[in-house]
């Protein structure tokens, strides 16, 4: 009965969803309040039916009901409660519910916050939210119904989840991960709001701004999450691998951070408002893209659910309707007004241009080298790889002329700023930074790379610094008063910039200081790696819920003190006949130890693999600082503020 | 002109769409042998039912198949009464019992049949890495002028059999 | 073992001496120096596994990628320079397996495209710029 119920919650949904879609536009069109006011009580009912049927797998899911193919699929009797939980958002089918029920909450936010906005632009921003709901409830109903019966030779047990799947990683990445992806679709929506009604004024980018915000720092957190998790799981200790699916999720957080500072822009100074329309539009379009890439096997990757033709037309149908459309949109509305605030080239308006061009172009960089093979293909010219090796030789020398950037922007003023604010700190910072990076450099014997990310590491801080130095400096009261006075903005700025100096520093030391090696070890064996001794103690058998395991145990040494016990596993899982490594870390603020078990060799040796990497925490760390940022920049009071006038 | 440039994003988009459905509906793990247009590589391999040695002269001088198959591959036990079945209408399979051992290799034709013309013993997988191999089964159509012109990974069954029974002239 | 500067691991010598470990246990593949090491590690790295997802040769462990790993140690440890090793594998597996594209026409686009997107981006900014200090001077 619950599945029928969901399928039935679900299609209700697409009705309303679609009547949200079409009768507040028409109100709009006719000038009729009754129909604009149609909106807010359909997103909320849409938002009712979906989190219905939501609950409704997930009954089905926690009830071991493999009567339903889906949970069949992706469940078993034996998985552990809370994988049972989280096994719904395994697959495609149960995933896409998720992404249905997150743009869902998305849009009864703005519902319930829409006193801010004048009628008619909520009207239309929900109804824009509701178009796209009606896009996503009708590629989950029309081809990935999560709530197929297999009636009447239902299964007596589920084929298990995915191996891979059964980790914390799986419970918190995908929602969160979804939570920015989604959204962004609220900015988008704004926009087309503001393109449909042709007020591309300043106030739309002032209401954007904090979903905007609050997205962007989701999206952080879930990409974040996804390398931490990646890190761990996957056994070899990468963080990062260029992967189209995870390139899928970084595009938009590129476009995501170059719309953030290009909404400061046209909020403040009313300066390029129809750029900053054409990237959110943009932003949305690269969520959807990623979509479509995971979801249509048109590419290979580590990540991608099971490919299936119909579902990749259905999604690119979708792509075609929503950005093909807006795009077009924007195209014959854009304002061709030009702006006639004016700024000079010194001032914090052009600075922040540049951001955005520089995010541009490593936006495309990292598209060009995701679809490239796909050209390649398309255009008959056989099968290529586009990897690490490119992403890094290209991207990186971009994105560090970007954080250079990134130090000296937030010294300038609006409009204009005076060379000597600009020159005084950034040789200061300059001579601090290179003297001190060159006595790291020096010491630790880096390469010429890492003294160049190190330097521009220090030159971002000491920059921050000076410029909160000098701005606590100037007025009458105590420097402590001054500093709490500084806008809650400024704070988050600071907050992600610094994020982004963490993680560059840990992405550096980890690469220029980590230490790897495969050796074959019998128990009572070790072998040192960076000044650690490993020993290999014992292996033991041990049970788990719905696998059996090898687990191996290791002591760690330093200087004849033990630092760490390590239990590296083994996993055979008993339903998918699969084996799993589990690798096991000590995790530490300036190192990680690593332990992960390759082969069983003769007798009782293993092959072993053991890492010691310098500061990988930090990458993480510097992404949970931009999150800070992002989340405190959406809570800026500016934004309580009603809107008086429309 | 202004306007046009509006266009653009739109523009590229809807390219970008084109390519998108061209692709759609490939199998994106599909990989093109590399040794397509080319001679099959040289190899000194001895042969598992006569016991001798056999280079690339001794190739069939016909169309024929290369056919990569070991004991130990699940998906070759699937395969191999198709193979027999496609011996008995007289296509020439060339096989490489494919890093596996010559005992079992002959218990396996002894019991199953033999589909093959001859077959070649590659205990270490040399000649499968010379040619381009990820796995078995595997199979290599070859033309007449010992030129290898297709190349099929996984198993040869009725279906797509008739999409690479074309390549065979 | 996939960061951002691993590009830079081979011209970067410092780092053999990072990997000097003395071991008490066996390491599975002893090489002959450390910089063969080092090379192995690299080349392991930047090459794709055929028959994988998406991984590459370190990273993958399937029998094609244990026995391609095999092959690249043996062809170092004979002698083989890192281009003749590449070859080797392109001419068996194609281009597919190189993450590091080669250069050709058909791939101008994609190595010099990101430059090319700088380029324009950049002559857009002092665009704006310029056309933007002409509104400053008339609106003053």
């Amino acid at each position: 009965m619950l599945p029928e119920i969901g399928q039935f919650t679900l299609i209700l949904a697409l009705f309303f969803a679609s009547s949200l879609s079409i009768l507040p536009l028409v109100g709009y069109w006719k000038k009729s309040l009754i129909l604009t006011a149609t909106a807010r009580p359909l997103t909320l009912i849409v938002a009712c039916l979906v989190f219905i049927s939501f609950l409704t797998l997930s009954a089905s899911f926690l009830l071991d009901d493999f009567s339903v193919l889906y949970v069949s699929q992706n469940s078993n009797s034996q998985l552990p409660i809370y994988y049972k939980f989280s096994a719904l958002w395994g697959g495609h089918e149960g995933s896409l519910l998720l992404w249905a029920l997150v743009l869902s909450a998305w849009s009864s936010a703005v519902a319930l916050r829409l006193k801010q906005l004048p009628q008619e632009i909520g009207a239309i921003v929900l109804a824009v939210l509701g178009a796209v709901s009606t896009g996503f409830l009708a590629f989950l109903i029309f081809t990935s119904s999560p709530f197929v019966r297999l009636l009447p030779d239902s299964p007596i047990d589920g084929g298990d989840l995915n191996p891979v799947l059964q980790d914390f990683g799986l419970i918190v990445h995908p929602p969160i991960l979804y939570m920015g992806y989604v959204g962004f679709s609220v900015a988008f929506a704004f926009a087309i709001a503001a393109l449909i009604t042709g007020q591309m004024n300043s106030a739309w980018a002032r209401w954007a701004r904090p979903w905007t915000a609050v997205s962007w720092a989701f999206l952080t957190l879930g990409i974040t999450l996804g390398s931490w998790w990646a890190y761990y799981e996957l056994g070899w200790g990468g963080w990062w691998f260029w992967d189209p699916v995870e390139n899928a999720s970084f595009m938009p957080w590129l476009a995501g951070t170059a719309l953030l500072h290009s909404l400061a822009v046209t909020e403040k100074r009313g300066v390029f408002k129809s750029w900053t329309v054409l990237l959110a539009i943009f932003t949305f379009s690269l969520s959807l893209l990623g979509a479509f890439l995971v979801r249509s096997g048109v590419l290979t990757s580590v990540h991608s659910f099971a490919a299936d033709p119909t579902r990749g037309m259905f999604i690119l149908a979708l792509l075609v309707i929503f950005v093909g459309g807006s795009l077009l949109l924007y195209a014959l509305r854009a304002t061709q007004v030009r702006s006639s605030i004016a700024f000079g080239i010194t001032g914090r308006e052009a600075w922040l241009l540049l951001n955005n061009i520089l995010l541009t172009v490593l936006t495309l960089t990292v598209l060009l080298g995701t679809l490239y093979p796909l050209l390649f293909d398309a255009l008959g010219l056989g099968k290529i790889s586009v990897g690490a090796p490119y992403f890094n030789s290209v991207f990186t020398p971009i994105a560090l002329l970007l954080i250079v950037f990134m130090g000296i922007g937030p010294l300038s003023k609006w409009k204009n700023t005076s060379w000597n604010a600009l020159w005084r700190p950034c040789l200061l910072a300059l001579v601090l930074s290179a003297l001190l990076s060159s006595a790291l450099v020096y010491f630790n014997s880096f390469s010429l790379m890492a003294w160049v990310s190190l330097s521009v590491a220090f030159w971002v801080l000491f920059l921050s610094l000076l410029d909160w130095l000098n701005k606590i400096s100037l007025g009458r009261e105590g420097l402590l008063v001054r500093a709490c006075k500084l806008p809650r903005n400024y704070y988050a700025m600071i907050l992600a910039h610094v994020g982004v100096v963490v993680s560059l520093v840990g992405v550096l030391l980890v690469s220029v200081n980590s230490h790897e090696v495969m050796v074959r070890l019998s128990p009572s064996e070790s072998s040192l790696v960076a000044g650690y001794e490993f020993r290999f103690d014992s292996m033991e058998e041990v049970k788990g819920p719905n696998y059996v395991s090898e687990r191996g145990q290791f002591t760690v040494f330093k200087d004849e003190k033990q630092v760490a016990e390590l239990y590296p596993e083994k996993r055979f899982f008993t339903t998918r006949q699969q084996v799993m490594t589990e690798a096991a870390l000590d995790a530490g603020f300036t190192r990680d130890l690593y332990v992960s078990l390759g082969e069983k060799l003769e007798d009782s040796s293993w092959g072993v693999r053991i890492y010691v990497k310098s500061f990988v925490r930090w990458i993480w760390l510097g992404g949970l600082f931009m999150v800070a940022g992002g989340l405190l920049a959406a809570l800026d009071k500016r934004y309580r503020r009603r809107v008086e006038v429309a | 002109m202004k306007k046009l440039v509006r266009f653009l994003p739109f523009i590229i988009f809807i390219s970008l769409g084109v390519i998108f459905y061209s692709q759609l509906g490939k199998n994106s793990q599909e990989l093109p042998s590399a040794l397509v247009g080319k001679k099959v590589p040289d190899f000194k391999l001895v042969s598992l039912v006569e016991n001798t040695l056999q280079t690339n002269s001794d190739l069939p001088k016909e169309a024929y198949l290369i056919n990569f198959w070991g004991t130990w591959c699940p998906a070759c036990h699937l395969e191999h009464p198709f193979l027999n079945q496609l011996a008995l209408q007289g296509v020439t399979i060339l096989g490489i019992d494919y890093k596996d051992d010559a005992e079992q290799a002959r218990q396996w034709l002894s019991e199953k049949g033999n589909p093959y013309i001859d077959v070649l013993m590659d205990e270490t997988g040399v000649f499968g890495l010379d040619m381009g191999v990820t796995g078995a089964p595997e199979t290599f159509i070859i033309d007449s002028n010992g030129i290898v012109v297709h190349r099929h990974q996984g198993p040869l069954n009725a279906q797509n059999w008739s999409t690479i029974k074309g390549f065979l002239k | 073992m996939s960061h951002l500067y691993k590009c830079l691991a081979f011209s970067c010598l410092f780092l053999i001496t990072l990997f000097a470990v003395n071991s008490m246990a066996e390491e599975l593949l002893t090489f002959r120096s450390e910089l063969n090491q080092t090379r192995y590690q690299s080349l392991v790295e930047e090459l794709r596994c055929p028959k994988c997802q998406n991984q590459n040769l370190a990273d993958s462990n399937s029998s094609i990628a244990i026995d391609l790993r095999k092959q690249v140690y043996l062809m170092i440890e004979s002698g083989k320079s890192d281009q003749e090793i590449v070859d080797y594998m392109v001419a068996r597996y194609g281009e597919f397996v190189l993450y590091r594209p080669s250069y050709s026409s058909a791939t101008y686009l994609l190595w010099y495209g990101p430059f090319a997107f700088l380029v324009l981006g950049l002559m857009a900014f002092i665009m704006v710029l310029v056309t933007n200090k002409k509104k400053v001077r008339t609106s003053l």
